[in-house]
């Protein structure tokens, strides 16, 4: 199939998680980059002509090396390298010169899902659209027994999801704005509904940032509006907005460097007998573009931003948010755990047959514990993620935690609903809770925290 | 025991509910003008839709569908309303009362409502409907939900009735010829969560509330229904139009009240209706297709072939003719579809009629030719005549060769000369039009359909009429008279074209019963693409939060600032000059001076020196020969008025001020005080108006000013150094 796919991996908001060493896309989800769970699942549907845009040389760099080790002849990965903070519609504007398929799938390096790309491209291709985004339902939010009220509040922030609106087939974006970016009032265009005389507005349907762009219509939007930086908040609500007055069209195929050879009127008028060959319902769009009084006479040019929703028991989530690591990493062992690629034992568990555990210490279900590390005894383990290498002493309790690899912790350490990233040591008796600790840091013996970041330069 | 106590409880609830009889609120009076002129002479309810007043439709409807007690509500031209219904059978049925409430000053649904409240007739849940309504519909299921509803949640006072109708893509208005309806409703309850019927064209967007989405996962928003204005009401209702006696119009006040406001948490419920029949006649075009709907038995069983009350049953013949028993045909004219033909009428030869309703007792000559109008009762059509989409009350008699236009209105016996051509859209009354009103009393009018309202009976108390319009009917109205008012409708005929309001036109193809002709359309597609263009090319300017930079507002409020006090010190001017000239006290003035600060949103010392200004202005314009003589007016003045400007002279800031002002007063406004500028600074200072030390204060304060500025300082020079010396010697 004619599609390009794009793999934004771009990103270090997830301070303290993320270093210069440990871009976002190589942070671990039960033990594995994240940047893993998009790629498997790209390479499951046989799109294995990649461009992975990483932000920043040295991210590129350590993420180029990752793919080549793992993805040596399974795919053919390019990885190019742009400068930070150009925002995502920057990054396709760096690269465009790359972008030659008549299709472009943009896809966000941190989504870990397993909703076929394939269904986002059919209904693409199905309506002719200009973009596609994938919808899914927002997570209804919260760890489920952590403990953790912090965290949950964190998750129930209102606004957080998008505010979307569909027509009632719900095929078809009428309207996206981010929750969190609408002040007050929701603004909806009366043209819009007008044309298609009812929408549906949903609080409960999430962007999961995966994109199908026709590509000269996506090149003819970054290059007119030099100032679009994001395609969720630049790009893709301005498609949405001029969609029944589409100045797309004819500029995209003149300018159109393979030349297809329809110009712009040939393209109107194919629209009538289009509609009978599909031989099903227009969609309002063609209706309006044939004019209010159903004669070709005064044809308006409309396009169409079409929308896939996933279903709801398909996994989907991004990792954009400390919660959302805790989060997805809980899921990936837990209820989505067809995700993480591991075989559970009878347990519900995964521990790595080079794992040694001490006496009398349990490892509960959902979780896993990596290759080479060491539990001391009496430890017990909860619905937590352990890496590699990792050095465990007596009397430790991990509860919903993500502990990254070669991570040494003390004697009669509790950890609850805390990330721990590599590197780092944890003396005796620490007490940890709704925390997360920078690579590298030394927590000293007997200190307790509570819903804190630990990082270095907090030292000094 | 507690749970089995209130599974009793609920059901006496629902025993009495059930024992309690339905009743309605009909409301015969529209509180609009939509009709004129024939509402001035007739009220709207009693005007005949196929042969038949629109309230024996309504109430027609109401009996069918179970409603036990009517309670009509009239207000214009109440009395033909009563005496109408008194001779009908409509009192006297068995298990259907009616009964009248009359009042004579209510000018909105909500005093109608209000009224009716203070006269504790309503028991239960009740309809709420008006006198203009066309409905088949069943209300059982509406109000078996609505009374659900009211069980689980006491704030569910409301259910409105909606039907699927798109209003035009052209003209964005529906086939009933109302404005567009934009409606946000939860999917799954059905509540109604916004509503916007007077469309404000200029807004390219819908704004909802965000917080509407935090209790509702998802909204459906619609611009395809049609609010059918038909209401089930809690007794609720009632007493909320008392609690908020500002609430007039049932839409725009009352239900966008409720959705505004969540304090009390009022509800509101949405029922659609899919098979069956609910229209309101708002307007000349839902005239025109409610009564097309009617001969097309949309509406059944209310069809002019079937007998409900008072119509008297005609046949229907093939292509949906329907013709009374008693109509003399010439066996030449030609009855097309879709029409009706009243009891005794006769009809020439070689007449044309087609899609058109005639009345009863009509004489329509020869060689006429009637297409889409509506011909009332006891009409006389002389050969010749040629009528197009028009309506024709009762007694009009045109003669021969008239031509009456698409649109065109004849009120009750007119009469059109021979050949006399009425041009499209008039409307033709033997009453003169009313009022030319101000253009903002109209605007808002227009804003507020429940304006004015029927006046009260004119056809039967003409002098009532000229009591109103006693005033109104004033020498506007008389200057304009004789040409553009009393337009004579050909030889012979009689009444006046009433002249279509300013903008009147461009409105009136909208809501006349007259299809849109074509090259209004084609106008319109060409302004919507222009429209759309427009509104796009804004949303691109707007932020994808859709807010507004308020950046621009802040460079504008100097200015607005500076106006604001411009406006102030004409209003301070005008308050000081009546009270010079109607010897108004000094403690009303000083009121009032007060209500303008504090609506500006000024200091007092904004008023001290607007007063000051509007006393020296008084002076100034108070006739005078010589400098000397203008300080004679100036010492007058402030004689007569310091008390008031003391009052606002509080502290030396406010007197500095004031000097201030007189400085610039000299300077720019009225130059000739510039050479009087120390005398009458002395005056000031000999009425005790300003002190020593604020003049003082004044010169230190100019002496760092730029030369320029020291104009008057140099002026004063002696009189300060006297002052100086003068606080010298005393201490």
């Amino acid at each position: 199939m004619d599609f390009q796919v794009v793999v934004l991996a771009g990103g270090f908001s997830l301070v303290p998680l993320v270093s210069k060493e440990v871009p976002k896309a190589l942070l671990p989800v039960a033990n594995r980059p994240v940047l893993s769970y998009v790629l498997d699942l790209l390479e499951q549907k046989n799109l294995k002509d990649l461009i992975v845009v990483v932000e920043g040389e040295s991210a590129a760099l350590a993420v180029s090396a990752w793919i080549s080790s793992t993805y040596i002849d399974r795919l053919h990965v390019q990885v190019a390298a742009v400068p930070e903070d150009v925002g995502t519609a920057g990054a396709l504007r760096a690269i465009h010169r790359r972008l030659n398929a008549k299709d472009i799938l943009v896809v966000s390096g941190d989504l870990v899902c397993d909703v076929p790309p394939g269904a986002v491209a059919a209904a693409h291709r199905r309506h002719d659209a200009v973009v596609t985004a994938l919808l899914c339902s927002a997570p209804v939010s919260g760890p489920s027994d952590s403990g953790s009220s912090g965290a949950k509040d964190k998750a129930k922030k209102p606004g957080r999801y998008n505010i979307i609106a569909l027509d009632p087939t719900k095929q078809f974006l009428l309207h996206i704005a981010a929750g969190a970016e609408v002040e007050k009032d929701i603004r909806v265009q009366k043209s819009i509904l007008r044309a298609v005389s009812q929408m549906e507005i949903c609080a409960d349907l999430m962007d999961a940032h995966m994109y199908a762009f026709k590509r000269s219509v996506l090149l003819d939007v970054l290059n007119q509006n030099e100032t679009y930086q994001s395609l969720r908040r630049d790009v893709l609500p301005y498609l949405v907005r001029s969609q029944l007055r589409s100045e797309l069209l004819s500029n995209g195929v003149q300018s159109d460097e393979n030349g297809n050879g329809t110009d712009a009127m040939q393209n109107i008028k194919i629209l009538p007998s289009q509609l009978l060959a599909n031989a099903s319902t227009p969609s309002f769009h063609e209706l309006f573009a044939l004019g209010p009084d159903g004669s070709a006479s005064m044809t308006r040019k409309t396009h169409k931003c079409c929308v896939y929703i996933a279903n709801k028991s398909k996994y989907c989530a991004r990792l954009n948010s400390i919660q959302a690591f805790s989060d997805i990493n809980r899921d990936v062992v837990g209820d989505a755990n067809h995700l993480s690629g591991y075989s559970f034992s009878a347990h519900n568990n995964v521990i790595h047959p080079s794992a040694v555990l001490g006496s009398k210490t349990t490892v509960g279900p959902q979780c896993v514990l990596g290759d080479g590390s060491l539990m001391g005894d009496k430890c017990s383990v909860k619905k937590s993620v352990i890496g590699r290498h990792c050095r465990i002493g007596s009397n430790v309790k991990v509860v919903s935690s993500v502990i990254m690899d070669h991570v040494t912790i003390g004697d009669g350490c509790s950890i609850l609903g805390s990330v721990i990233c590599s590197n780092v040591q944890l003396q005796e008796r620490v007490v940890l809770k709704d925390c997360q600790v920078e690579a590298g840091f030394v927590v000293t013996a007997g200190s307790e925290y509570k819903a804190e970041s630990l990082a270095k330069n907090e030292k000094l | 025991m507690v749970a089995k106590k209130g599974g009793n409880r609920g059901e006496d609830a629902e025993d009495e509910l059930k024992r309690e009889p339905l009743q309605a609120i009909l409301l015969a009076d529209s509180f609009a003008t939509k009709f004129r002129p024939i509402t001035l002479e007739r009220p709207k309810v009693l005007l005949p839709l196929v042969n038949v007043p629109m309230i024996d439709y309504t109430l027609a409807w109401l009996e069918s569908a179970g409603v036990e007690e009517v309670f009509v509500f009239c207000c214009a031209h109440s009395k033909q309303v009563i005496d109408y219904l008194k001779n009908s059978k409509w009192f006297g049925q068995p298990n259907f009362a009616v009964s009248t409430i009359e009042s004579h000053d209510s000018i909105s649904a909500g005093d109608a409502l209000r009224l009716i409240y203070e006269r504790h007739v309503i028991n239960g849940d009740f309809i709420l409907v008006t006198g203009d309504t066309v409905s088949n519909m069943p209300l059982i299921q509406a109000l078996k939900e609505h009374k659900e509803r009211r069980r689980k949640d006491n704030n569910a006072v409301m259910t409105i009735v909606i039907k699927q109708s798109k209003p035009s893509s052209i003209t964005n208005q529906s086939r009933l010829g109302t404005e567009e309806l934009f409606m946000a409703i939860d999917p799954d309850t059905k509540q109604l969560l916004y509503y916007e019927d007077k469309a404000d064209d200029r807004k390219g967007t819908i704004s909802l509330d965000k917080g509407l989405l935090m209790d509702n996962a998802s909204i459906s928003l619609h611009n395809d229904k049609q609010d059918c204005y038909i209401d089930i009401c809690s007794p609720e209702v009632l007493s909320l139009f008392t609690d908020n006696f500002d609430y007039q119009h049932l839409r725009r006040h009352f239900v966008k009240g409720l959705l505004v406001d969540d304090i009390m948490g009022y509800k509101i419920f949405s029922h659609e209706i899919h098979s069956s029949y609910a229209a309101r006649i708002d307007n000349y075009r839902s005239y025109d297709t409610i009564s097309k709907d009617i001969i097309q038995r949309w509406t059944y069983p209310l069809v002019p072939d079937v007998q409900f009350f008072g119509n008297c049953a005609s046949k229907l013949e093939r292509r949906g003719m329907y013709r009374a028993s008693e109509v003399g045909l010439s066996r030449s004219a030609q009855i097309g579809p879709f029409t009706v033909i009243g009891n005794g009428t006769s009809i020439g030869s070689n007449t044309e009629i087609s899609d058109s309703v005639v009345g009863e007792d009509c004489v329509i000559g020869s060689n006429v030719s009637i297409e889409g109008c509506y011909i009332w009762n006891n009409v006389t059509i002389e050969n010749g005549c040629k009528l197009r989409h028009a309506i024709v009350c009762d007694g009009v008699i045109m003669k021969s060769g008239a031509v009456l236009e698409p649109g065109g209105v004849l009120s009750f016996k007119v009469v059109v000369g021979q050949q006399f051509i009425v041009p499209a859209y008039s409307k033709v009354s033997l009453l003169q039009q009313p009022v030319i009103k101000d253009s903002d009393e109209e605007l808002e009018y227009d804003d507020n359909s429940s304006g004015i309202i029927g006046i009260p009976s004119i056809s039967s108390t003409p002098e009532k009429l000229n009591d109103q319009f006693g005033t109104k009917l004033s020498d506007s109205q008389r200057r304009a008279g004789s040409e553009s008012f009393l337009y004579q409708v050909g030889d012979g005929g009689v009444g006046f074209i009433w002249s279509l309001g300013e903008g009147g036109h461009e409105e009136e193809w909208r809501h006349s019963v007259a299809p849109i002709p074509a090259d209004k359309l084609i106008e319109i597609i060409r302004t919507a693409t222009d429209e759309l263009e427009i509104s796009n090319q804004d949303g691109n300017f707007l932020p994808p939060s859709g807010e507004l930079e308020p950046d621009s507002v802040d460079n504008d409020s100097d200015e607005d600032a500076r106006d604001d006090y411009s406006y102030f010190e004409k209003e301070v001017e005008a308050t000081f000059l009546r009270a010079v000239h109607e010897n108004v006290k000094e403690d009303h003035i000083i009121l009032e001076v007060n209500a303008l600060r504090l609506s500006y949103n000024l200091t007092s010392t904004d008023c001290a020196s607007a007063l000051f200004y509007s006393m020296m202005k008084l002076a100034s314009d108070t006739p005078h020969d010589t400098p000397g003589e203008l300080v004679k007016n100036v010492a007058t003045v402030i004689t007569k008025w310091k008390q008031l400007l003391k009052d606002y002279l509080s502290s030396i800031d406010e007197e500095i001020e004031v000097i201030l002002k007189f400085e610039e007063l000299c300077l720019e406004s009225t130059k000739e005080y510039t050479p009087l500028f120390v005398q009458v600074l002395h005056l000031l200072y000999d009425q005790d108006v300003i002190q020593e030390k604020a003049i003082l204060d004044w010169a230190s304060e100019k002496e760092e000013a730029e030369e320029s500025d020291k104009l008057f300082l140099k002026q004063a020079e002696k009189f300060i150094q006297w002052l100086n010396e003068a606080s010298e010697e005393e201490d």
